[in-house]
Formats: structure tokens, C-alpha cells, sequence
């Protein structure tokens, strides 16, 4: 997804793309519903674009409500902004989506107003993963969308699909994976929690992680990249200059689709699933317009359209989709998904950070 | 012209737009660096304001310690290349033809415009196995089969200086160009070689400005952070990757500004340094 732009000039870039993108699509729509409106932010860039296309001009013929989407920058710079902005009064958005992490660190400083599900009824499609609560039980955001990170190979370098993440272990492929660069974005812990010691239960404890630490440290001879930026990696597993890493599931099959020889393959472990929240800034005026679009999202049609046209793994029960089995298998699998511990990038973030920071640099 | 110190505080009038410039782009950006530093980081959360000093104990480790000396290695490395290329570069292009010169600064001048992205990739691409100058070798019977030279400290250290030489060049330039011809003259009747003459002459004669230029190139390859991740293995990363890394990763600024304080510190003080010993020098 490109919710993981990894350099500065590239977040600019694509901010002022999002920008200009979005003064102009949203223009029309303010002007044909001026009483009713919402300012969503959307990762900038493919996700904003494909938004801009396929569903917000869908959701403002349904409700009237105007949408103006704003291009939410990367990283957890979004966040920062939104509690600054909140703690003034303002809302740059009204509805977000977040990250995971993202949303456990708002829920520090009480920066997600309440949802009420009774104004949000297709909140019971949604599968229970997907719904963010307050520890006492408060629902801070609705599952927007997820992806799945899974292992990729170029299919030249490798004729057989390999069915395990102990392929990223294996000395047979010495400095030819690529790898996600921040212990918060690869979830590699996890990874290897789930494929040597049974489960991601087994990072509860300081020597769990310390276990799964120094598993994690044989990988790094196998390593050729440590990539922030997508496009570094994608171009190298394309020409098979790097031939394995982790890579998101749908824009391999989107690039596989396209002629080139890669393949992503759901381990037998199950591919890293993460996702994205809708999340309410408490400093929002727009508490009703934020449930009818929130509520709008998480109809299993709309999820089917994300499904098809953006690529994302749907948030609610597959049964309640009309996805066909190639559909869903573009985007998901039946496999158990690997589901990060996000509570741990909370709790022990600068510990973890640290050590993993030393694993890799060190 | 007549220079007259200022009289009123209206002769100041010129200097009030570039100060103000400098105190909100700056002094202002800056001091908030600093007193940020100081904060109370609050993990899972953001900050509070504070006066600890937690931020910077974290960063005094032998790993940062590694770390920040890479960093500083890279940086020196890069200028020392940069001025050996760009000094006898620019003392060629000085004796040449107006318009061979506007050729080459227009071309140099291009290369600015150039983002670090698109370097950064360019160099990857031409270092790849699959598609990199090995190639080439390999076709003209030098290797026997292509190999990528990336990741590696080459490999940055050439994005480096390919990066910062146009900047050396015009700073050089400049200076080289106002270089009195007729001390080569002399240097060359009395019968020094052309470069004995170079190295006896006009290197001396610009050594306040080949100063300048280090410690220019050296400020500007410290800031570089998106070069060693392109090009380098996670061990060539410099500072400033993890800086960035803790400012938009892992929203932690009190330590990414401590990080960059001592970052400029350190800066400072080679500068310093630098100067001081040019100074003594000049003296003996």
C-alpha cells in the first residue's frame, strides 16, 4: 500500500499531487451539495486517487453528503498533526484512516470521539478484528480497509513457490531478501513468533521477544535490502536482482498481472494481515456526516468495490461480499491471517525500536 | 563608494528583511529543536513539556557513538573526494574557452536540479546486476559475468560525491577564476612544470577557499539521508536515517531533536576546529 512512502521528497511529491488532486475533484462536489460536508483523509497518493474515483462521488450521490478528501501524509505524522490541530479546537479531517499503532496512541490522549454503533448498522458485518475499542469498551474506529503482507519471489529465480516463511531463514538464500526496514512495519517478530514458537502469544514476555530477537538475527545474512521505499524493492524483485522478500499481496498480483515474473504466495503460516481504521477526530463538528459515511463503508458492497477496484481485503465477513473465489483470492486468503501485536508497538515501542535498530544496524 | 558606519536606525532598514528572515526560518525553528529536546517523551503517546535529560543519556551508547562516527567519517570522506576531483576539475575549466566553460557549468548546473530520489535510483540502477555498468564489462570481455556493486560503502560514497561536486565546483569556481594568472606565469619562468606549479602555487594560494569548500561539502553530505539508504547496507546508514526514523517512525521527537542537537554540536565544533587550525597555520 502506499501508505508506507518511505522518503521525504516522495511524501512531498505526493502531497502536492493529493493537493492539487483534491482541489479539483472536490470542487464540483462542494458546489452541488454546499449544506451537507466531510473532509476524509486518505493516504495520499494510489489509495487517495482510487477513493477520489471509485467511491466518493458514489457516496455523495447516495447521501448528498459532499466529501472532501484530504491527503493524509505517511508515517505517524498524520496523528501528530491531528492531536495538535484537536487540542486547538480544529479538525484538518473529520474522518481519518489510521493505522493500528496509530489509533492505540490516540486512544492515549482520548483523541477518537466515540462511534455509536446504533447510527452505524452495518457494523455487525464487520469482523470483530476490525473494530477498535477503548479499553473500556468504546469504539474508536471502524475498520476502513486491510492488505496482506505476504512472501514474494520472482518466478525466474525460483521455478517452485516456496510455502513456508522459513524460506527467509534458509542459508540457501544468503543476501538475496528484501525486507521491511522498521520493526513496526515488517512484523517480522511476529512472523517468526508464529512460524517457530507457536504463536504470536509467544512475544507476551520479555524473553519471548528476546527469543524472537535473536531467531530474527539469523535472518539478516539472508539480507540483501532493508527497504523504507517501496519502489526499491518492487523494481528489484521485478528484475530478480533482490528475488524474495515480504511485499504487499495485491500489488504483487497487480505487477504479476502485468507480465512481470513475481508471485506472492500466502506461507502456510498465513500471511501478515494489516489494516486501517476510520477514526473520528474528537474536535469534529461532523458527528452525524461521520457516521452515514462510516456506516456507507461498511456495507459488504462497498467492500466488494474496494475489493476490486483498489485492492484491499475486505473488513467484513466474506459470505456477506458477492466476491468470486479469484476475487477473493487477489486480495485475501483462507489461510489464518498472522494479525500483528500492535498492543507491543504501543507498550514497548522504544524498546523494541532500540533493539531492533541494534539487530540491524549493528 | 564611501562606506559610512550606519547613523540612524534607519540605515539598519536593509538589514531588518534577511534578519527577520533568519529569526522565523532559523533562530525561531531552532530554539524549538532545542527546548523539544528537553521534553518528557511519553511512549505510546506523544510529549509533555519538561526539563529531563533522558533523551540525550539515551543517545550516549557505543552504538549511537558508532553511529554518529560513521556518520562523521562518511561526510569528511565525501569532502576530502569531493575537493580532490573538483580543485584541478576547476583550475582546467577556468583556462578554458568562454563558451566550453558555459557548456560545462550549464551542465553542472542541471545536476542540481536533480533530486536525491532520482540519483539515488539512477546510481542503484546503474550498480544492479541485471541492468548496472558491469554489463558493459562483461561485453567487452573485462569480467566474466555481471555482479551488483550496491549495497556497499562504495556505492555511497559514489552517489555522495556525485551528488555534492557541482556544488564544489561553483564554489571553487569563483575563486579560481579570479586567480591571477601571472602567478603561474612566474612560477613557470622560473621553471616549475605545470604541476609542480598547480601544487606550489595555486593550491597555497587557494587554501582559505579550499577550507571553505571541505567544510561546505562536509555540512551538506551530513545531512544526507536518503543516499545511504539506497545505496548502502543498514551498517552505512548515517545519523540522520535515524533521526528521521524516530522523528516520522516512531513519533518521538524529544529524542529525534537531542539526536540532532548533538548532531550540529559536534557539527560546530569540527567546524571550529577546522578554522582554528587554518588560523594557527596562517600564522607559523
Amino acid at each position: 500500500m502506499t501508505e508506507f512512502l518511505k522518503s521525504g521528497v516522495n511524501r512531498r511529491a505526493v502531497l502536492g499531487a493529493g493537493l492539487a488532486g483534491a482541489s479539483m475533484l472536490a470542487m464540483p462536489s462542494i458546489l452541488r451539495a454546499q449544506d451537507k460536508s466531510l473532509k476524509v483523509g486518505v493516504y495520499g497518493g494510489y489509495f487517495k486517487d482510487s477513493f477520489d474515483k471509485n467511491i466518493f462521488p458514489e457516496f455523495t450521490k447516495a447521501t448528498g453528503i459532499a466529501v472532501e478528501s484530504v491527503a493524509e501524509p505517511t508515517g505517524e505524522a498524520w496523528l501528530v498533526q491531528l492531536e495538535q490541530a484537536a487540542k486547538a479546537g480544529q479538525a484538518p479531517a473529520d474522518v481519518s484512516m489510521m493505522s493500528q499503532v496509530s489509533m492505540l496512541k490516540g486512544q492515549s490522549t482520548d483523541l477518537w470521539a466515540p462511534l455509536d454503533t446504533a447510527k452505524i448498522k452495518n457494523a455487525s458485518n464487520l469482523l470483530d478484528r476490525f473494530v477498535n475499542k477503548y479499553p473500556d469498551g468504546r469504539i474508536a474506529g471502524i475498520g476502513a480497509v486491510s492488505w496482506y503482507i505476504t512472501l514474494v519471489t520472482n518466478t525466474d529465480v525460483y521455478k517452485e513457490a516456496p510455502t513456508s516463511w522459513e524460506a527467509l531463514w534458509d542459508p540457501a538464500n544468503a543476501d538475496k531478501l528484501g525486507l521491511l526496514a522498521l520493526v513496526s512495519n515488517s512484523f517480522l517478530l511476529e512472523v517468526t513468533a508464529k512460524t517457530f514458537f507457536g504463536g504470536t502469544n509467544a512475544l507476551d514476555t520479555d524473553e519471548g521477544l528476546e527469543k524472537a530477537f535473536a531467531k530474527l538475527a539469523e535472518v539478516k545474512p539472508n539480507v540483501r535490502l532493508w527497504y523504507r521505499d517501496e519502489a526499491q524493492f518492487e523494481q528489484s524483485l521485478k528484475s530478480g536482482e533482490i528475488p524474495m522478500g515480504q511485499y504487499y499481496h495485491d500489488v504483487t498480483g497487480l505487477a504479476a498481472a502485468d507480465g512481470n515474473p513475481v508471485r506472492s504466495t500466502f506461507p502456510k503460516e498465513g500471511g501478515i494481515q494489516d489494516s486501517g481504521c476510520w477514526a473520528l477526530s474528537r474536535a469534529s463538528q461532523k458527528v452525524e456526516e461521520a457516521h452515514v459515511f462510516i456506516d456507507y463503508m461498511s456495507q459488504p458492497a462497498i467492500q466488494a468495490i474496494l475489493s476490486r477496484k483498489v485492492g484491499t481485503s475486505p473488513t467484513v465477513k466474506r459470505e456477506l461480499t458477492d466476491l468470486t473465489d479469484a476475487e477473493f483470492a487477489a486480495v485475501s486468503s483462507d489461510i489464518e491471517p498472522i494479525i500483528p501485536r500492535y498492543d507491543l508497538y504501543q507498550t514497548k515501542s522504544d524498546w523494541l525500536n532500540q533493539k531492533w535498530t541494534e539487530l540491524i544496524v549493528g | 563608494m564611501r562606506r559610512e558606519a550606519p547613523q540612524k536606525l534607519g540605515d539598519y532598514g536593509p538589514l531588518f528583511f534577511p534578519a527577520m528572515m533568519l529569526i522565523v526560518f532559523f533562530v525561531v525553528p531552532f530554539a524549538t529543536m532545542i527546548a523539544v529536546s528537553f521534553f518528557q517523551r511519553q511512549q505510546g503517546g506523544f510529549y509533555v513539556p519538561a526539563f529531563v535529560f533522558s533523551n540525550y543519556e539515551r543517545f550516549l551508547s557505543l552504538f549511537f557513538a558508532n553511529v554518529l562516527g560513521f556518520s562523521l567519517m562518511l561526510a569528511i570522506t565525501v569532502a576530502i573526494c569531493c575537493v580532490l576531483l573538483a580543485v584541478p576539475f576547476t583550475y582546467l575549466l577556468t583556462r578554458m574557452a568562454r563558451k566550453v566553460q558555459i557548456v560545462w557549468l550549464v551542465a553542472l548546473l542541471s545536476v542540481l536540479s536533480l533530486s536525491e530520489v532520482i540519483i539515488g535510483f539512477a546510481w542503484s540502477t546503474l550498480f544492479s546486476r541485471t541492468a548496472g555498468i558491469t554489463n558493459l564489462l562483461v561485453m567487452m570481455g573485462v569480467m566474466s559475468e555481471a555482479k551488483a556493486l550496491l549495497p556497499s560503502f562504495g556505492a555511497v560514497l559514489t552517489g555522495m560525491v556525485y551528488q555534492a561536486f557541482p556544488y564544489t565546483v561553483l564554489v571553487l569556481y569563483p575563486a579560481l577564476v579570479r586567480l591571477d594568472p601571472t602567478l603561474t606565469e612566474a612560477a613557470r619562468t622560473l621553471g616549475a612544470s605545470p604541476i609542480r606549479a598547480f601544487f606550489t602555487v595555486v593550491v597555497p594560494a587557494l587554501r582559505n577557499t579550499i577550507t571553505a569548500t571541505l567544510i561546505m561539502v562536509f555540512i551538506f553530505a551530513l545531512g544526507s539521508y536518503l543516499l545511504p539508504q539506497l545505496l548502502g547496507r543498514p551498517q552505512h546508514w548515517t545519523l540522520s536515517v535515524l533521526i528521521t526514523d524516530q522523528a516520522i517512525y516512531q513519533s518521538n521527537m524529544p529524542f529525534a531533536a537531542a539526536m540532532a542537537v548533538f548532531l550540529v554540536l559536534v557539527t560546530l565544533g569540527l567546524v571550529a576546529l577546522t578554522v582554528m587550525a587554518g588560523r594557527k597555520g596562517e600564522a607559523a
